[in-house]
């Protein structure tokens, strides 16, 4: 019987420009999902290959077709241990210790500001606030971490600068200029107390209640629990956050070079004007730098340090936030 | 909370109320009384900074006279009393329109890939890992990234194409990571019967999964844009103009933008170009403000139609 | 399980089974030969041959985990969908082994419907519901759709119901109209077989029982193969009953009356009768 009835066609001909459809769409978004992964790699080449350009005088490209060869220009000695940055000036100096050291000291003393404050905020809200406080505190920083950069850098111009750090500095009897180490910090700091705050918030409301209640019957009051119990169990969630706001610190530029200045300078007076890697590349883009020349390069060259100093903050921050998953998870 | 099982322990009898907490009581006070005190520290920030954007909005109108009209209407200038915000806020808007095209066409894209079609295997799982890298370049070393590859490299020079590209690529991982999140929040359910009624894997996808995706795709790609829009180191590393006289009128332009102008007027010395500073700030706030309404608004109305959906 | 004490009652007590088989004329649409399939490691079908006739209703019946949802999405190939799963063995539609090289899933599955366990219309209007697989297996342009839409709504019940709100939302319906509106959207572009994967589990008895009497009438135009772990809905709607037990094996597969008065295996009978599963 089954022999009189005809197979049927199931190879889907009449489907043939809708699978050509599916398999071009699949192409287009696997090529659009790499462009990510290339973007990085991009990265990684432009950046090596123009600070070749800058250490070695000649750029990777130009010596594997043979046209060039390395020749070393800037010493990688003196980079990283002179004390004079002047690679636009005649004679230049490649010393890039002031600009690394400006990067470090805004990001310690922003971490300084933002670290406690953030945690106090987390701790506050997690533990203490009461539902209507917590709506209202938590837009509010939400706002904070939305303002652009840029508007920090005003802040810092017309008001933290002139009154704050001004008033301190008169204090001392000092006279504070345009910029300052202070004013960096300040600025820099309170933008960044919001990934604190938020962040480790999150990493504390995620440590179970039976914890808390466990110490409150032991006689704990509200203040051993928030140190002694929340602290310790949130605390590589915490540590993340803190990660993340150091990591925006290194690559904060706008309001960091209205605040901090553009004078390269190995200096611990937190009222001097000092110049931070990204404030380098801003300044740059202030003149007009001709393609392929010292300082052209030298753009590269401190974008590489930046780019490895985040990425080492990133990796870390990775890397604390899958512990955190992995312990409440 | 404490205060009050301490307050009930007192009352119970003479035997608990013999252990001396006054110490541990004090400890608790200062304790709460840093915390509200820290945490009120971003609040008076805010404030002080939302104060003195509009004090010196008020000395542009005041000692400068700078009227609302010639401030929206005129070009950048060298003279703090002919320069306007216009040729900005134009550059801006272009920015805007290819970073939209851009972002939504790549964020989309990569999000569908990633959770439509990948294989689970180890490139997809870099490709994700590298999302959360991307996240974390700073701005600036974008800008350098697009002045090597894009502005010099492929010749385009410092025009808005090149800015928006530099601003797409900073923020495009925002659009991809609220994509795949929109994107995986649509049931399987749903796909099941859209492959059971004989569909196609792109037809189930453009005519089941991407309309229901949708509203959280537009939510973040706000999001995105109004960092987008506020972001000034990548475009002053492409070249972006601090002042520029005339209007663009194409991707193909030189440019400046609403921060970038800002960002000048906020480095030049003279008071006035301080108190315009101010006035620009007002103006990106206001757009910033106008756009979280929007994302907002979407995710509301998003919210409860998954209410429906949730039978 | 107290539902399968009380089946065991209602059966033993008054028999409802439907005696009528016609088995003479019924021709085999689906065919399973030896069909092994996999999850992995695991096993989730052994060995299952079964020959299922055309336009008389089909129960697969068993304890859960017994592969019988998996039996059902393997004639459709949803089980491709699963990358885990792999398939062994033959299963024919029609004759042709969908198993073949030169099938495409997506061809087989506009001739094989399919209805799930809880209701899954899409977020669009009761028309475009219904529409949907018409218009996606490129069908819209070569019939009168409204006439195709009307039609399966009245085919499943649902066209009193709701001719006079098409364009709202389908998710605006109870879960009852919902199951029968995905019932519509799976039998609007005229399929031959009608796949249901314990359709009425999630709904309340007096939608189920709407469908039960509605799935009856489906079997006049479509051959329709149901999973169900009610027995007592195997009993009353379906003319052929198959019975899968623990590790993916088919134990019994005959007339529904047959396998609810006098099933020939012990295990079965103990799993009519209650003692098993």
């Amino acid at each position: 019987m089954s022999t009189e009835i005809q197979e049927p066609d199931l190879s889907g001909d009449e489907l043939r420009g809708d699978r050509a459809t599916d398999r071009r769409v699949k192409r287009v978004l696997f090529g659009c999902a790499s462009i990510t992964v290339l973007t990085t790699i991009a990265l990684f080449v432009v950046l090596f290959d123009n600070a070749a350009g800058y250490f070695y005088g000649a750029r990777i490209w130009e010596v594997l077709i043979g046209q060039e060869s390395f020749r070393q220009t800037v010493s990688l000695s003196e980079f990283f241990s002179g004390t004079r940055w002047a690679p636009v000036r005649s004679p230049p100096a490649h010393g890039a210790l002031p600009i690394i050291w400006g990067t470090l000291v805004i990001t310690i003393g922003a971490a300084f500001v933002s670290i406690p404050i953030g945690t106090a905020t987390a701790l506050y809200l997690s533990e203490y606030a009461k539902p209507t406080t917590r709506n209202r505190l938590k837009p509010i920083l939400e706002v904070l971490a939305g303002i652009p950069t840029i508007v920090y850098g005003f802040f810092a111009v017309s008001f933290i600068t002139p009154i704050v750090v001004g008033a301190l500095g008169s204090l001392f009897g000092i006279s504070v200029g345009r910029y300052s180490m202070m004013a960096g910090w300040i600025v820099v700091g309170t933008m960044t107390i919001p990934m604190v705050s938020s962040i480790s918030e999150d990493a504390m409301q995620a440590v179970p209640d039976d914890l808390r209640n466990g110490a409150y019957a032991l006689g704990a009051t509200k203040y051993e629990v928030s140190l002694r119990i929340v602290l310790p169990a949130a605390l590589s969630g915490i540590l993340a956050s803190y990660i993340l706001a150091i990591s925006r610190a290194i690559g904060e530029t706008m309001a960091v070079s209205l605040a901090a200045g553009f004078q390269p300078q190995l200096t611990a007076n937190p009222f001097s004007e000092i110049m931070t890697m990204t404030a380098y590349m801003v300044s740059l883009a202030r003149g007009t730098t001709a393609v392929g020349s010292v300082e052209y390069q030298s753009l590269f060259a401190v974008g590489l340090i930046l780019f490895i100093m985040t990425l080492t903050a990133n990796l870390i921050n990775d890397y604390l936030k899958r512990r955190f998953q992995e312990v409440y998870r | 909370m404490s205060t009050d099982t301490e307050r009930g322990s007192e009352a119970i009898g003479q035997s608990i109320t013999d252990v001396d907490l006054s110490s541990e009581k004090f400890k608790n006070r200062v304790f709460y009384a840093t915390l509200v005190a820290a945490s009120s520290f971003g609040v008076i920030m805010l404030v002080f900074l939302f104060a003195d954007i509009f004090y010196e909005g008020i000395i542009g109108q005041q000692r400068f006279g700078i009227e609302i009209s010639r401030f929206l209407g005129n070009t950048g200038s060298q003279t703090p009393g002919n320069a306007g915000f216009y040729s900005a806020i134009v550059a801006s808007i272009w920015l805007m329109l290819l970073t939209t095209a851009f972002i939504l066409f790549l964020g989309i894209s990569t999000a569908l890939y990633l959770v439509e079609y990948a294989p689970d295997n180890r490139t997809t799982r870099l490709i994700e890992a590298n999302l959360a890298n991307l996240a974390g370049v700073p701005s600036v070393v974008y800008g350098i990234l697009i002045l090597a590859l894009i502005v010099n490299g492929a010749g385009l020079g410092s025009v808005i194409l090149a800015g928006a590209i530099a601003l797409s690529a900073l923020v495009v991982p925002i659009v991809i990571v609220a994509s795949i999140e929109a994107i995986r929040a649509v049931p399987d359910g749903m796909r099941d019967g859209s492959a059971a009624a004989g569909a196609t894997q792109w037809q189930t996808i453009r005519r089941v999964v991407l309309p229901q995706a949708i509203p959280g795709i537009m939510t973040g790609t706000i999001l995105a844009l109004a960092r987008a829009v506020g972001e000034t180191a990548p475009l002053l590393m492409v070249g972006a103009l601090f002042t520029d006289t005339s209007v663009p009128s194409g991707p193909f332009d030189s440019f400046s933008s609403m921060p970038v102008q800002i960002y000048n007027w906020t480095y030049l010395p003279q008071r006035e170009f301080l108190a315009l500073a101010a006035m620009g700030i007002i103006v990106l706030l206001l757009v910033l403000l106008a756009m979280q309404a929007v994302a907002v608004y979407i995710r509301r109305k998003y919210e409860r139609d998954v209410s429906l959906t949730g039978v | 399980m107290s539902t399968q004490d009380d089946t065991h009652k209602l059966i033993s007590t008054e028999v409802q089974v439907d005696e009528q088989t016609h088995e003479d004329t019924a021709e085999t649409v689906v065919s399973a030969e030896k069909l092994n399939v996999y999850y992995g490691e695991e096993k989730a079908l052994s060995d299952v041959s079964a020959e299922i006739p055309e336009r008389r209703v089909t129960a697969i019946i068993g304890p859960s985990g017994c592969g019988k949802s998996t039996f059902l999405r393997s004639i459709n190939r949803m089980n491709d969908r699963i990358s885990m799963c792999q398939v062994e063995g033959t299963l024919r539609f029609n004759g042709k082994n969908v198993y073949d090289d030169d099938v495409d899933p997506v061809a087989l599955r506009r001739r094989i419907g399919q209805v799930f366990q809880s209701p899954n219309p899409f977020p669009k209007s009761i028309y475009d519901n219904v529409a949907y697989g018409l218009r996606v297996q490129g069908k819209a342009d070569k019939v009168d759709l409204d006439k195709q839409v009307e039609r399966a709504l009245k085919q499943a019940a649902l066209w009193d119901e709701v001719k006079d709100q098409l364009d709202s939302s389908g998710l605006d319906l109870s879960g009852g109209q919902q199951q029968r509106l995905c019932i519509a959207r799976a039998i609007a572009p005229d399929p031959e077989v009608i796949l249901m994967d314990e359709p009425t589990s999630a709904l309340d008895p007096v939608a189920a029982a709407k469908i039960e009497d509605l799935i009856e009438d489906l079997a006049q135009n479509y051959t329709v193969i149901i999973v169900t772990h009610n027995m007592q809905q195997a009993a009353r709607i379906s003319d052929k009953t198959a019975v899968f037990l623990t590790g993916g094996k088919l134990v019994e597969f005959d007339d529904t009356a047959t396998i609810f008065e006098d099933p020939e295996d012990q295990r079965v009978e103990d799993y009519i009768t209650g003692k098993f599963g």
